[in-house]
């Protein structure tokens, strides 16, 4: 498989929201309004290409038996130093952000694919993963919480679209991610066929 | 075969390792900025938008997490509280007679897009405006329960807390005026 295909796999092929279902309380929690979802998606993908490229890189010297244990701390590690050195370096988008870094090491999506593609790929084929899945998350992160916004505010990307005293705030609050989810689900899906 | 508990724990070892030298580099850049925030914000909760300079007193501890700013033109009091998603750190601004003349929050882990909005709820022009307000004449809790505050939408608990900070903020202020003696200056 070429690099760009990886690439394309990951934003359409398997998109790890829309088909793969993957990291589904992320998705749902963090898309109140698009810059969240946008921001999300991105701190994600920085995660996830550090993690496939390391795993990649050390996947034979490690034993299956404690594949799994090693994959988490690597990826634990990356979160935690990605979190001290943003809040060190990018004080201001760390105030935007800081809220969701923590939240990342729990996301399946990552641990999903350093199992299925990084342990079995070489090094740049991983990274291309990456940044594949990187962005179909980051893409339908912010789809989803452009929807959700523009629904329950009336706003995107806090542009105003209409008042927000119009807004259905049920869509801003959990129910609307699921019922929003799956719209885009069937959507995707429709389309992709 | 290699020994799987070796290679963990080698593989523990070094992102350890990894994770102290970040630390290392990053401690002192963090404090920093925390340091440079709080100041920022001490300013901004006595002066608001107006331009000025503010003579900062030693800070005076009230209890672990409560710190009392004294400066010629106010008081501000630094405390923390639980939130619905963790610590909440709030620094109030009050003149001499106890009224709220700003707040900002230092630090919070509330929900995104829900309970992060308390930064600009309770502000001047805010739906659930405390600013100008006495917490010893006006009741600061939320309509809820009782008080004359409009909670933010859909997140009651969050608003609860950040107004519980703001009257252990003005209770420790109040305390310190009269126990230490180091109330804020008139003129």
């Amino acid at each position: 498989m070429s690099n760009i295909k990886v690439l394309l796999n990951g934003i359409v092929k398997e998109n790890p929201t829309f088909v793969l279902l993957l990291g589904m309380c992320p998705t749902l929690g963090t898309t109140s309004s698009a810059i969240n979802g946008m921001s999300m998606g991105l701190a994600t993908m920085a995660v996830l290409i550090c993690s496939n490229v390391v795993i990649s890189a050390i996947k034979n010297l490690i034993p299956d038996a404690v594949r799994i244990p090693s994959f988490i701390v690597v990826i634990a590690s990356f979160v935690t130093a990605l979190q001290m050195l943003m809040q060190a370096f990018v004080p201001d988008i760390y105030a935007t952000l800081g809220l969701f870094i923590p939240l990342i090491v729990v996301n399946c999506i990552i641990l999903g694919r350093a199992e299925a593609f990084a342990s079995k790929n070489g090094v740049v084929a991983s990274a291309f993963d990456g940044i594949g899945m990187g962005l179909g998350f980051t893409i339908a992160l912010t789809i989803l919480g452009a929807v959700r916004e523009l629904l329950g505010s009336g706003r995107v990307f806090n542009f105003e679209v209409y008042p927000e005293d119009y807004g259905m705030l049920m869509f801003v609050l959990a129910p609307g991610a699921f019922i929003v989810l799956g719209y885009l689900l069937a959507i995707f899906n429709k389309v992709k066929e | 075969m290699t020994n799987m508990a070796l290679v963990l724990t080698l593989i523990s070892v070094i992102a350890g390792g990894a994770l102290a030298a970040v630390n290392e580099i990053t401690k002192e850049p963090i404090k920093e900025i925390n340091q440079r925030n709080l100041n920022d914000g001490i300013k901004r909760v006595i002066l608001g938008s107006a331009e000025g300079e503010l003579a900062v007193q030693e800070p005076w501890q009230a209890d672990e997490t409560t710190f009392i700013y004294a400066t010629d033109k106010g008081t501000a009091v630094q405390t923390s509280v639980n939130g619905f998603g963790g610590e909440m750190q709030v620094l109030v601004g009050f003149d001499e007679e106890g009224t709220i003349k700003g707040y900002t929050i230092l630090k919070t882990a509330e929900t995104p897009g829900l309970g992060v909005k308390a930064d600009t709820w309770f502000q001047e022009g805010g739906k659930g405006c405390i600013i100008g307000k006495n917490p010893s004449s006006a009741n600061l809790t939320v309509s809820k329960d009782g008080g004359e505050v409009d909670a933010i939408t859909a997140s009651t608990i969050t608003s609860r807390a950040f107004l519980r900070a703001v009257q252990q903020a003005y209770d420790a202020f109040k305390g310190c005026d009269a126990n230490s003696g180091a109330s804020p200056q008139q003129h």
